[in-house]
């Protein structure tokens, strides 16, 4: 496969499952906010530009974080590089140069979320745009389906995949930071009588609620971090993510040596396999998280390095 | 219902005879149309845009900012071809294409025919797409123009004319393909009851063309489609060919040159290329040889063509028998190379290099279409009767300055096809481009893109110029299986 293509390929899937992410955000954010009986005004608003890494640039540009600046940052600010507009724009370009690769009906879905996200970017308001969020959420599901069902698994594949995955690992980790941020800025975390409705809304924001509730029945903020850093079996959690991420990289390697994408990819994982939530609660979730993205960073620099760069 | 009040106003009309009845091969569509009702096509006009908007095979509004984004215009009316007159348009098109070729393989190579005193010398070297670096080229098999759209008009009497050969890169074959497509789901009940012949079979027939011109016969080919980039007007179609193909859509940015082989830059190291279905022109695809500053070729690609590592389709240099001046001899060609009558009618074209030629144009600018030899899309175009006097000076004084560049053509009465406008249906211009492949042999795709002038009046077809397209209906003989 065409280097630039595999590129292509990579960020097309990795831009879609960031929109993806971003509506997920805002929604659980959206929840919890109705669940606290917490008002529109700022302090509840700005821990999403917090945990989105964009905080800088939204300080340069807005004077308060509420809800209407919040959700024109996050959904259609075609200045920010990683609002749902730009995203899809994005994946819509990267989809574009790769047409004669993909399927026909995940071209078509792509192109009708980016018109679909077209209309309706004039509106501002939460309530105008559930729907939409939803309809953004729903596109990521069929895409990952046409993506399963449609695509051979050779090297075209396991690029999308690996796009995927590792946005979602990156993602998920930063949905369990939103909370964290909302509550305990300062770090340190108590049991309250509310966990089970606002961590209820983290898991719902990722489709984990049930799957969750057949493992530990009970919600409490250690297992739901043990859950979505942790848990093999769940797809969205951050070690699945990045143990499909060294598979796809290992199907990838036809020499049996292992490159550098393969070498950045066994720190990382070892890094997660070898720790556990309550030691990350205890030392911090926020920080931990920090340094799993420089780690995350440093894998999507050696995939470019050995995949993509000409 | 929708046809009642239809006039073909004395034209020649594609779907009706000048007494208002349908064409025989119509019958079983004019009956399908006229059963519904103008609500009923309008709404099944809107289907089909969707499906094509959706498609996403779309054009962005020039200078407009919201990255407004709109589609070829398409009409569902098809046009029809019946199966006596297809018959005809193929074997002229094959006679015509055979003696190109060895036109161009002569032109670069011995120049008997230059010799022979059957065109002027002047003509082939003044002609800017005589190309030097291509002489003593001689392509496998003796193919020069593998893939060809040739350029036809119904005038009046009913007989199709030859416009344009097109011989570089036509392009349009994926709205052929696309339009089908559409008007299958649209007007599915019309193809029960005809037998129209198929056409999604164009990527296989072209991924065979390619393949047959591999080197040294290879069996398992790396074949690629190479395009200018995502910017190109047409960059949607190479992707669909590509797609159609099964092969790897390239830009000159991934190709490399190594050791006089063509190699791509894939995830997995450097992979030799064996044959190229360039859509980039002749001028830009190697920066060694032709434009120095052509970021879109590859430099070392003609050495490598030269050798015989990498075969090219089209060959470059094809343009020398696409020239809108050469064209005036392509009937002298046949005759030459094949000894026989040109099947396929040109139309009369006066060269304005030539005295008497130029001296009846200047006389009759006000009757004549004049072309630019060297453009295309309509543009350097002037339609004399339609034009003001201001227009017609210009040109003399453009014809008189570069008469090399000019050439011009009596104004044909363009036949007209049922379509559906504002007020219902009317007849709009039609022309007509059916696809050729040349590999083993030279077959042409039973079908091909019909492009309407939509504008009332209007003969211009050309999309920049307001001009759409209709699916074209190849009526199959008894027994031919509606597929």
């Amino acid at each position: 496969m065409l280097s630039r293509v595999a590129n292509s390929i990579y960020w097309m899937s990795r831009y879609l499952e960031r929109a993806d992410n971003v509506a997920r955000f805002i929604d659980v954010n959206f929840h919890l906010m109705l669940d606290m009986s917490l008002s529109k005004d700022e302090t509840q608003w700005y821990p999403v530009i917090a945990t989105s890494g964009d905080d800088e640039d939204f300080n340069k540009r807005y004077q308060v974080a509420d809800e209407r600046t919040v959700v024109k940052f996050l959904t259609f600010d075609d200045k920010n590089p990683n609002s749902i507009l730009q995203c899809i724009y994005r994946a819509r370009e990267n989809a574009r140069t790769v047409r004669e690769i993909i399927p026909v009906e995940m071209w078509e879905k792509i192109n009708e979320l980016y018109h679909l996200t077209q209309a309706h970017s004039r509106k501002r308001s939460l309530a105008d745009l559930y729907d939409y969020y939803r309809e953004v959420r729903m596109a990521g599901h069929l895409f990952t389906g046409l993506m399963y069902n449609t695509m051979s698994r050779y090297s075209g594949w396991q690029f999308a995949h690996m796009g995927q995955m590792l946005e979602r690992a990156d993602k998920t980790a930063r949905l369990l930071d939103v909370k964290y941020f909302i509550l305990l800025p300062h770090g340190e975390v108590i049991d309250s009588a509310y966990d089970a409705v606002q961590w209820g809304a983290v898991l719902k924001s990722v489709n984990a609620l049930e799957m969750y509730r057949q493992q530990y029945h009970s919600i409490n903020y250690r297992d739901v971090t043990a859950f979505l850093l942790f848990s093999k079996a769940f797809p969205r959690s951050v070690i699945h993510c990045l143990d499909r991420v060294a598979s796809a990289l290992k199907s990838l390697d036809g020499h049996g040596q292992s490159n550098k994408a393969e070498t950045e990819m066994a720190v990382l994982t070892q890094k997660i396999h070898g720790s556990d939530a309550a030691h990350i609660i205890a030392s911090g979730l926020h920080e931990f998280i920090d340094v799993f993205q420089y780690n995350l960073n440093l894998v999507d620099e050696a995939i470019y390095e050995t995949y993509f760069k000409v | 219902m929708a046809l009642e009040s239809y006039k073909v106003d004395g034209f020649y009309d594609e779907l009706f005879r000048k007494d208002g009845v349908a064409h025989a091969a119509a019958q079983p569509l004019i009956e399908q149309i006229d059963k519904l009702t103008r609500n009923e096509l309008k709404r099944r006009q809107k289907q089909a845009e969707d499906i094509l908007y959706q498609s996403g095979n779309t054009f962005n509004v020039y200078g407009d900012k919201k990255g407004t984004e709109k589609i070829l215009p398409f009409d569902i009316i098809p046009r029809m071809v019946s199966a006596k007159d297809w018959a005809k348009l193929e074997r002229g098109i094959a006679q015509r294409i055979q003696a190109l070729n060895l036109f161009i393989q002569d032109i670069y190579n011995d120049q008997k025919i230059l010799k022979d005193g059957v065109i002027p010398a002047e003509m082939i070297f003044s002609s800017q797409c005589y190309l030097k670096p291509c002489e003593g080229l001689s392509p496998p098999k003796g193919v020069w123009t593998h893939i060809s759209g040739t350029d036809f008009v119904r005038d009046s009497d009913g007989e199709f004319y030859v416009l344009e050969d097109n011989l570089r890169c036509p392009s349009g074959i994926s709205y052929v393909l696309e339009n089908r497509a559409v008007l299958k789901r649209i007007l599915p009940t019309a193809f029960q009851t005809m037998k129209v012949r198929p056409v999604s079979d164009y990527g296989d027939h072209l991924y065979r063309t390619l393949k047959h011109i591999a080197p040294n016969g290879k069996d398992d080919p790396n074949i690629i489609v190479l395009t200018p980039g995502i910017y190109n007007s047409a960059y949607f179609e190479h992707a669909y060919l590509a797609q159609q193909m099964g092969v790897a859509l390239a830009q000159g940015s991934d190709l490399v040159v190594e050791d006089d082989k063509v190699y791509m830059r894939t995830t997995a190291g450097l992979h030799q290329v064996d044959v190229i279905y360039r859509r980039i022109d002749d001028e830009f695809i190697d920066p060694e040889i032709f434009r120095p500053d052509s970021l879109l070729g590859i430099p070392g690609l003609m050495r490598c063509y030269r050798k015989g590592t990498v075969a090219l389709a089209n060959a470059p240099g094809t343009g020398i028998a696409d020239d809108k001046a050469i064209y005036a001899y392509v009937p002298k060609i046949v005759k030459y190379y094949l000894g026989e009558e040109a099947i396929a009618q040109n139309v009369r074209t006066y060269i304005c290099e030539d005295d008497a030629d130029r001296k009846y144009v200047l006389e009759n600018l006000d009757k004549l279409v004049v072309k630019a030899v060297n453009l295309s899309g309509g543009y350097g175009m002037l339609i004399g009767p339609k034009s003001t006097k201001a227009e017609q000076k210009e040109f003399a004084a453009k014809i008189k300055a570069r008469p090399r560049d000019y050439i011009a053509q009596p104004t044909l009465s363009l036949s007209r096809c049922p379509t559906l406008c504002g007020n219902g249906i009317e007849g709009r211009h039609v022309d007509f481009r059916p696809y050729s492949l040349y590999g083993e042999e030279i077959f042409t795709l039973p079908g091909g893109l019909t492009r309407v002038a939509l504008k009332k009046g209007s003969l211009v077809v050309n999309s920049s110029q307001g001009g759409g397209s209709k699916d074209t209906w190849v009526i199959g003989e008894d027994g031919v299986a509606n597929v």
